[in-house]
């Protein structure tokens, strides 16, 4: 019985054998000792970690009514009162958006192709992955701290940052369908004598263009939302507007504020969705 | 035991896959159902358990008028007929144990089914099952590692398990070779004679209707077109159920394997 | 085709300039002397500050997995109501369910624990629900995409057996769905652990909290410190995650 519920095989079991015996589905895990430490284990750090959440409960009881206005808000978000505010920092985070994006796909095409063994030779291919990883590793809200401290308040830091993480993400998923693009078309055109940059304008290029472009739209979609934060630390865009507006407990502007994010990140949404459709 | 009346169904899109079918199958009889694409034969059978709800017209089981039952009386109706379907459908993430009580689960409570507890006479009987099939060795294996003959099998075994009076077949053999297909639907048949079982087998492919059929049913743009003994199917009733085509071949090729089939 | 490329050069050359304008260039131009003065700053690491550090990283490493897990307990049945094919009701549920995944999905977690902190006050509570929050709609949005993909002839023949609906739902659908949920879980809980590292930067609990601290006192080599710890959980969070997810798939 212990034989069967571990799953093993038999050539030779007899019906008999197996009649009345009860059947049990065979674990995930098999090895019983692992199945109960990782099981033991989780419920332990389940306990430790609950416990340890201080929750000051008669605040957050309070919170309630502030939590029930906010959602109110939402009903009757205020675009007027803080207008000007709000148009200020959605223009200079759309702006942001716009110039990241072009700078970061402009400089990640190079180095996501840099980065793909296929086509790289070794020096290049590790640079180049040393700087994705680097990117990739820190966040937008980190790199925008340090950039502030380094090139002073205002959105040249916040479209460094972004531009910045644009080049981690969008090299790292283009060096990976590089390498896995077809080898066959690839060859043939260098079969035909073409020069090193005809090869990745007529091999290459082709194979991956579609799915850049998804990517890029995507991109875009990602930078805006992020954009919105980077005022937080002083980096340009509309998180400043939104978070003077929290501190004030001007619920109805922050819901304006949070309305138009929510339908821009949407109408991007929309218009990757049929950019795609139409170069796919 | 099964009687159709005037069964119709009329898609959203406006396509009469049925157009006013009456059918009656007795007790233990097995009957496939031929016809060209779209005749509307996968239509038939599912309107039958209902997984597609008939236009209008009444399906008798039995005593029970199954086109009026609510959910409930519907779920306990369905346990009544067991269904074999084309692409096998066995949930392939689960083991083949699994798939083959997942035929008890019209039996089975829900937290019974949730943990895999069921009655030990299920178990034995999914056994015994897996057992006349051949696979017994394969119980505990996941089904997405099977052969596709396998898989059919195990198919077989969860209709069986459900103590059905009725078998809807879908297609057993489209997606099988030649030889496997064949011993599919030896096994189907020898089953249905074991058990006294009538069975509604769903079949492109004629010559192996009818090597093993007692009758057959040809459907066309959704009505009736033929109905009587597989010798009957001349080639004049192939051109009225499938259109112009020389049939010659066909049937000849039929007898001869017949012959082998009989030799062996 | 020459009209367009015209017009997005012409709308970048636009933003540059409006970039340029809110600018202070003097402090650009001082900007290399000014890195460089932050890096000697900032080299060596305080070594002995990592003492302090050991409840912020629990704290960090809690609110992730806390939050991962209330999100996926929400994004469960939101999904199987925003999936065409599981929907109770195409015309009112699902629109809601949509709503739902698309207004948590477009705002940054920062900005949730923003206004949890101002709601509930700050501390790592906020930030659990921040999270929580946050990858309710990005859970929720793979795992509906995957219900529908999903092969419906399984579930027929289940139905087929004459099993109820919530039969049909734990033998048809979820032993299809499992693997793709897993993976969701591991890719969220891993994206998760980057960002409850800054969540304390407004004040929701972990490790940003005394990033901020240092930062807010000028303290560079604390700071570095941080930066490293940070790197640190943010790789041993991806190597565990594609370990688990090696193991799943």
């Amino acid at each position: 019985m212990t034989t069967f519920a571990e799953g093993t095989l038999h050539t030779h079991r007899e019906l008999d054998d197996m009649l009345g015996q009860r059947w049990r589905k065979p674990r995930f895990i098999k090895r019983p000792w692992l199945r109960w430490a990782l099981g033991i284990g989780f419920i332990v750090y389940m306990i430790a970690a609950v416990l340890t959440v201080e929750v000051n409960w008669a605040r957050v009881y309070e919170g309630l009514d502030r939590g029930a206005q906010f959602v109110l808000a939402f009903t009757s978000p205020d675009f007027t009162s803080r207008g000007g505010d709000i148009w200020d920092g959605m223009v200079e985070s759309i702006i942001m958006t716009v110039a990241a994006s072009v700078v970061g796909i402009a400089i990640s095409i190079p180095i996501g192709l840099g980065a793909a063994r296929n086509i790289a030779p070794l020096p290049v291919y590790l640079i180049c992955r040393g700087i994705v990883a680097i990117s990739r590793a820190l966040q937008e809200i980190i790199v925008a701290i340090l950039l502030v401290a380094i090139f002073g308040f205002g959105p040249l830091a916040g479209f460094l940052t972004l531009s910045f993480a644009t080049i981690g993400f969008l090299s790292k998923l283009l060096a990976e369908d590089i390498e896995a693009m077809d080898r066959v078309q690839a060859e043939a055109i260098k079969a035909s004598g073409a020069s090193w940059m005809q090869w990745i304008n007529y091999g290459v290029q082709p194979q991956v263009m579609p799915r850049l472009i998804g990517l890029s739209m995507y991109r875009i979609d990602i930078n805006f939302r992020e954009s919105a934060i980077l005022g937080l630390v002083g980096a340009g865009g509309i998180g400043a507007t939104l978070n003077t507006a929290f501190d004030r407990y001007e619920y109805d502007t922050a819901a304006a504020i949070l309305i138009l994010i929510i339908v821009i990140v949407m109408a991007l949404e929309y218009l990757s969705g049929m950019i795609r459709a139409r170069v796919q | 035991m099964l009687r159709l009346e005037s069964l119709t169904k009329t898609y959203k899109t406006g396509d009469k896959a049925l157009q006013s079918v009456d059918l009656e199958v007795p007790e233990g009889q097995v009957l496939a159902l031929i016809g060209p694409s779209g005749a509307g034969k996968s239509t038939l059978i599912r309107c039958i358990n209902r997984l597609v709800e008939p236009t209008s017209g009444k399906v008798w089981l039995g005593e029970t008028e199954l086109t009026t039952l609510n959910q409930r009386a519907l779920r306990r109706a369905r346990r009544r007929m067991g269904m074999i379907f084309q692409e096998y459908a066995l949930v392939e993430r689960l083991t083949v144990m699994e798939n083959v009580l997942s035929g008890r689960l019209g039996y089975v409570g829900f937290w019974r089914s949730l943990t895999r507890r069921y009655p030990q006479s299920d178990v034995d009987e999914a056994f015994r099952l897996l057992d006349r099939v051949g696979l017994l060795a394969m119980a505990d294996k996941r089904a997405d590692e099977l052969s596709g003959g396998q898989r059919q099998r195990v198919g077989i075994c969860r209709a069986l398990i459900q103590n059905p009076e009725l078998l809807l077949v879908d297609e057993p053999t489209a997606s099988l070779d030649p030889k496997t297909s064949r011993q599919i639907m030896r096994l189907i048949c020898e089953l249905c004679d074991e058990r006294g079982l009538a069975a509604i087998i769903n079949i492109h492919d004629v010559a192996l209707a009818q090597m093993f059929v007692q009758r057959v049913i040809g459907l066309r743009t959704g009505a009736m077109e033929f109905d009587g003994a597989p010798e009957k199917l001349t080639p004049e009733v192939l051109t009225a159920i499938y259109g112009e085509e020389d049939w010659e071949a066909t049937i000849r090729k039929v007898e001869e394997e017949g012959e082998e089939v009989a030799a062996q | 085709m020459w009209v367009c490329w015209l017009l997005g050069v012409a709308v970048f050359v636009y933003c540059w300039q409006r970039i340029s304008e809110a600018t202070t260039w003097f402090f650009v131009w001082d900007a290399p002397r000014i890195a460089n003065d932050i890096w000697t700053r900032a080299t060596p690491p305080r070594w002995d500050y990592i003492a302090q550090l050991g409840r912020p990283v629990w704290d960090t490493l809690n609110i992730a997995t806390l939050g991962t897990m209330i999100a996926l307990c929400i994004a469960v049945p939101v999904a199987f109501m925003a999936a065409r094919n599981t929907t109770p009701s195409r015309l009112f549920v699902r629109p809601i369910a949509l709503l739902i995944i698309v207004s948590t999905r477009s705002i940054n977690s920062l900005i949730w624990a923003l206004l949890l902190i101002a709601i509930i006050g700050p501390g790592v509570f906020a930030g659990i629900i921040a999270i929580a929050i946050r990858s309710v709609g990005f859970c929720a949005k793979l795992l509906y995409e995957a219900i529908e993909e999903i092969d419906e002839s399984q579930v027929e023949a289940i139905t087929a057996t004459g099993a109820s609906r919530w039969q049909v739902m734990t033998y048809g659908i979820v032993p299809q769905i499992l693997p793709a949920f897993a993976g969701i879980a591991v890719f969220r809980w891993d994206i998760n652990i980057r960002e409850s590292t800054v969540l304390g930067l407004v004040g929701a609990g972990g490790i940003g909290l005394q990033l901020q601290a240092s930062l807010n006192v000028l303290a560079w080599p604390q700071v570095s410190l941080i930066l490293l710890v940070i790197l640190a959980a943010v790789v041993l969070g991806e190597w565990v995650s594609a370990k688990v997810r090696g193991a799943i798939i």
